[in-house]
C-alpha cells in the first residue's frame, strides 16, 4: 500500500481542478459537434507526424528508456540536485526562489513584478503558471500579462480555457480563430482571411509593439540543469526568444521535477521532445541560458521553484513517476477519450491521460462520489495508448488503477462503486484479465440498445453500472479498436 | 520553517532513503555515428529546406562565403547587413555592414534589413543550427528582430546527431538552437512559418 494517505497536507493548489466530475463535463464536449471534428482533425494529424519522425530514429526505443531513468533517477536524488542548481544559478547571477504553493509562488512573482516598477509583462506559455493561475493574480494585482505564443493568444483574446498542454487552442479550427482575431484584435486587418499564415502573420503585428518595449517577462521551463545552472526553453515561434531576451527582468516559475543532473542529459530529452510533442525532428527554436549574461539578454534573473504538491505526489511510490512527464503532450494526442472530449472536460489545466493522474496526485482526493478529481482516474478505457506513446515511458493505465483504487478506500466500504471496485480491482490488475473483460463485455453487446441496458449488466458490473452510463458496446473493444485503427502507434 | 526548508523536507520526506539509481545510455552516444562529410552536408541541407529555409552552397573559403553573401543581398535588394562584432573581416565590404558595436538599439535592429552570422555547431540529423553568442554570432538579440537571417555555416562545424552537438556546446554561453525559420504549430497542429522570429533563414553552407 502507499504513503499517499498518510501524508501531511502539502497539496497543490490553483488551477488544478474543475467544478463538476469528468462524466458530466464530458457530456457536453460531446455534444459538440464542431468541437469533436476539430479534435479528430487536428489529433489524427499530429499522429500521423509523430509516427513518421519517431520510426526514422533507430534507437527510439533505447532514448525513451534512458530518458525514463534519468528522471526516475532524479527523483531520487531531488534534494542535492535543486541544491546544486540553486547553487550554479546564484554564482551565475540569478537568484532563487522557493514556493510550497500557488498562493506563495503567485506573491512571490507579483512582489518581484512591483519592484521593478512595471504594470505589464509579457507571458511565454508555460504550464507552471497557469496551474498556480498567475494571470488572474497580477490581474488582481493591476499588472497586466499579456500572452505570447500563438494558441495563448487565441485562448486569451476569446476569453476561453487552454484544451491542450501544448496547443492550448486546438479546439478552435482556423475560421474560428479568424473570428477570434476579427472580433478581439485591435487594428488587425478587416479582411483578414483564415490563412494560417495570415493569421500568424496578424499575432505577429500585434505583438511586436509588446515584444520591443516590455520590462519584464515570464516564462516557464523544460528542464534545468542542475551541474551548470542553466536554464532551457523549447518553442517555435520565437515568442519565447523575445521573452527571454528583450526585457531587462526575467521571471523564471518551474516545478521542482524539472531539474536534470547534467547538461549531457540534455541530447536525450532534445530528441525526445520535439518528435513527440509536434512531430517535427526539431523545434525551431530552443534557448538556453545560465544566469545573466552582461551585455546580452536580461541583467536580472529569478527563478521560482515550485512545489504545489508535486512533494505529495512524489510521496506516492506509483503516482511519482507522474513528475516525470516532459509535457509532450503525446498522451493526450493519442488518447481516444481526450479525442472525443477535449481538454475542458477534465477540469484542471492538465487534461488528458498525465493530467487524470497529475491533477488528483498533486491536489489530493476526498473520496467524494461527486469530487471532480476523484471522478479523473476513471476518464480512461485503459487502452494503454498513452504508455505506448509516452516518451519517458510513464505507465499511465496502472497509476490509473491505483488511483480508482485511492478513491474506493477513501469512499468507505458502503458505496456501489466498492462492491464493484474490488472486482474491478481484481480484474483490472492485470492487463490480460482486462483484455478479456473488454471482451466479454463486447460479447454482451446484443443485451445493450441505444445505450440502455435492456438487462441488467452482470455482477460485478451492475453495481459500476448504477453510476456510469455504460456506452454501448461497439462491435470492438477500444483496445481493439485502437490496436486496429492506430497500429502505428508506438 | 522557511520555504526553501519547508520543500527540501517535504522531498526528503517522500522518498526517504533511496539510493542513486544508474542511468544506462544505450542510446547512440556522441561519436557513435560516422558519416562522409559530403553526406553530412546533404543530410543538413535536405532538412534545413524541408524547414522551408534557403540553402547555398560553396567553398570553404572566405572568398566563397563573401560571393555567396554578395548573392543574397543583390537577389534581395538589401544593402546592409547587421554584423556582430566578431565577424570575420572578409565575408562583407564595410560599406554593406551595420556593427553591433556600439550595441545597436532595438528601434535600429527592428528597422534593420537583415542580420549576417557565423554559428557554432550545426546538427545534420535535426537541421539545427546553433548560436553561442560567440565574438561570430553576437548579441542573441540580433539575430531575433530582424526579419532576415542569414548565417554561415562551416563544414568543420556540422556533426551528425544531437549528442555529437550537445557535447560540443558550453553550456556557460546563451545558446539558440534554431532549426528553420520562426514557425507554429498552433493552428490545427501544421507547420506554418513564419510568427515572430526571423522570418526568413538563408544558411550560406560553406564546405
Ligand atoms: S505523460 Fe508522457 S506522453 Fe503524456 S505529456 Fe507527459 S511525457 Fe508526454
Amino acid at each position: 500500500m502507499s504513503t499517499f494517505i498518510g501524508m501531511p497536507a502539502a497539496r497543490g493548489t490553483g488551477d488544478l481542478q474543475g467544478d463538476r466530475p469528468f462524466p458530466q463535463a464530458a457530456h457536453d464536449a460531446l455534444a459538440d459537434q464542431q468541437l469533436r471534428r476539430n479534435l479528430g482533425y487536428a489529433t489524427a494529424t499530429i499522429r500521423t507526424k509523430r509516427a513518421q519522425v519517431v520510426a526514422e530514429v533507430e534507437d527510439w526505443e533505447q532514448l525513451r528508456e534512458a530518458g525514463r531513468q534519468i528522471k526516475a533517477h532524479v527523483m531520487a536524488r531531488l534534494p542535492e540536485l535543486l541544491e546544486q542548481l540553486e547553487e550554479q544559478v546564484t554564482a551565475r547571477g540569478g537568484t532563487v526562489h522557493w514556493a510550497r504553493d500557488s498562493t506563495e509562488a503567485n506573491r512571490i512573482v507579483a512582489d518581484l513584478v512591483k519592484a521593478t516598477g512595471s504594470d505589464e509583462v509579457i507571458k511565454v506559455k508555460s504550464m507552471a503558471t497557469q496551474e498556480i493561475g498567475l494571470n488572474e493574480y497580477l490581474a488582481a494585482q493591476g499588472i497586466a500579462a499579456f500572452e505570447t505564443d500563438l494558441a495563448e493568444l487565441i485562448v486569451q483574446l476569446g476569453h476561453d480555457k487552454p484544451s491542450h498542454i501544448l496547443v492550448p487552442a486546438i479546439h478552435k479550427n482556423r475560421t474560428e480563430i479568424r473570428d477570434i482575431f476579427l472580433a478581439e484584435m485591435a487594428g488587425v486587418r478587416p479582411d483578414l482571411t483564415d490563412e494560417p499564415a495570415e493569421l500568424a502573420e496578424a499575432a505577429r503585428m500585434h505583438l511586436r509593439a509588446k515584444f520591443l518595449t516590455a520590462k519584464v517577462a515570464i516564462s516557464g521551463a523544460n528542464f534545468a540543469i542542475a551541474d551548470t545552472g542553466t536554464l532551457g526553453v523549447v518553442e517555435s515561434e520565437g515568442n519565447g526568444r523575445m521573452c527571454l531576451t528583450l526585457p531587462d527582468t526575467l521571471i523564471t516559475v518551474m516545478g521542482i521535477e524539472k531539474v536534470l543532473p547534467t547538461w549531457r542529459d540534455l541530447e536525450v530529452f532534445l530528441q525526445l521532445l520535439p518528435r513527440s510533442s509536434t512531430g517535427e525532428r526539431m523545434n525551431p527554436y530552443t534557448s538556453t541560458w545560465s544566469g545573466v549574461t552582461p551585455g546580452d539578454g536580461p541583467s536580472t534573473f529569478h527563478l521560482v521553484l515550485l512545489d504545489n504538491g508535486r512533494t505529495s505526489a512524489l510521496a506516492d511510490e506509483v503516482g511519482r513517476a507522474a513528475l516525470h512527464c516532459i509535457r509532450c503532450s503525446a498522451c493526450l494526442n493519442v488518447c481516444p477519450v481526450y479525442e472525443r472530449t477535449g481538454g475542458h472536460a477534465y477540469g484542471s489545466v492538465y487534461p488528458g491521460p498525465i493530467g487524470a493522474v497529475l491533477s488528483p496526485l498533486l491536489t489530493g482526493m476526498t473520496g467524494g462520489h461527486d469530487a471532480p478529481n476523484d471522478s479523473l482516474p476513471y476518464a480512461s478505457s485503459l487502452c494503454g495508448a498513452c504508455f505506448d506513446a509516452c516518451p519517458v515511458k510513464i505507465d499511465i493505465p496502472a497509476m490509473l488503477v491505483r488511483l480508482r483504487t485511492e478513491h474506493v478506500d477513501l469512499a468507505g466500504p458502503k458505496t456501489a462503486e466498492a462492491r464493484s471496485m474490488k472486482a474491478m480491482r481484481w480484474m483490472m490488475s492485470s492487463p490480460r484479465r482486462f483484455a478479456l473483460a473488454g471482451r466479454l463485455s463486447r460479447l454482451g453487446r446484443f443485451a445493450v440498445r441505444r445505450g440502455k441496458p435492456i438487462v441488467p449488466l452482470p455482477p460485478p458490473l451492475n453495481g459500476w453500472t448504477q453510476s456510469r452510463d455504460v456506452p454501448v458496446p461497439q462491435g470492438q473493444t477500444f483496445r481493439d479498436w485502437w490496436l486496429d485503427n492506430h497500429g502505428d502507434a508506438r | 520553517m522557511n520555504a526553501r526548508d519547508e520543500v527540501l523536507g517535504r522531498i526528503r520526506e517522500a522518498i526517504g532513503e533511496s539510493e542513486e539509481l544508474p542511468i544506462e545510455r544505450t542510446y547512440h552516444k556522441a561519436g557513435a555515428r560516422q558519416a562522409e562529410a559530403a553526406d553530412l552536408l546533404e543530410l543538413l541541407t535536405a532538412r534545413l529546406i524541408d524547414y522551408k529555409a534557403t540553402v547555398l552552397r560553396c567553398a570553404d573559403s572566405d572568398q566563397a562565403i563573401a560571393a555567396a553573401v554578395t548573392g543574397v543581398l543583390s537577389a534581395g535588394s538589401v544593402t546592409r547587413l547587421v554584423v556582430p562584432v566578431g565577424l570575420p573581416e572578409a565575408w562583407l565590404a564595410a560599406e554593406h555592414r551595420q556593427p553591433d558595436d556600439p550595441p545597436l538599439t532595438l528601434g535600429i535592429l527592428d528597422r534593420a534589413e537583415g542580420v549576417l552570422t557565423g554559428s557554432a555547431v550545426a546538427i545534420a540529423e535535426t537541421g539545427t543550427i546553433v548560436l553561442d553568442a560567440s565574438p561570430s554570432c553576437g548579441r542573441r538579440v540580433i539575430t531575433l528582430v530582424p526579419d532576415l537571417h542569414i548565417v554561415v555555416v562551416r563544414a568543420g562545424d556540422v556533426v551528425p546527431t544531437v549528442p555529437d552537438g550537445v557535447a560540443r556546446l558550453d553550456p556557460s554561453r546563451p545558446l539558440t538552437f534554431i532549426s528553420g525559420p520562426s514557425a507554429t504549430s498552433d493552428i490545427e497542429l501544421n507547420r506554418v512559418e513564419g510568427v515572430h522570429g526571423p522570418r526568413q533563414l538563408v544558411v550560406i553552407l560553406a564546405g
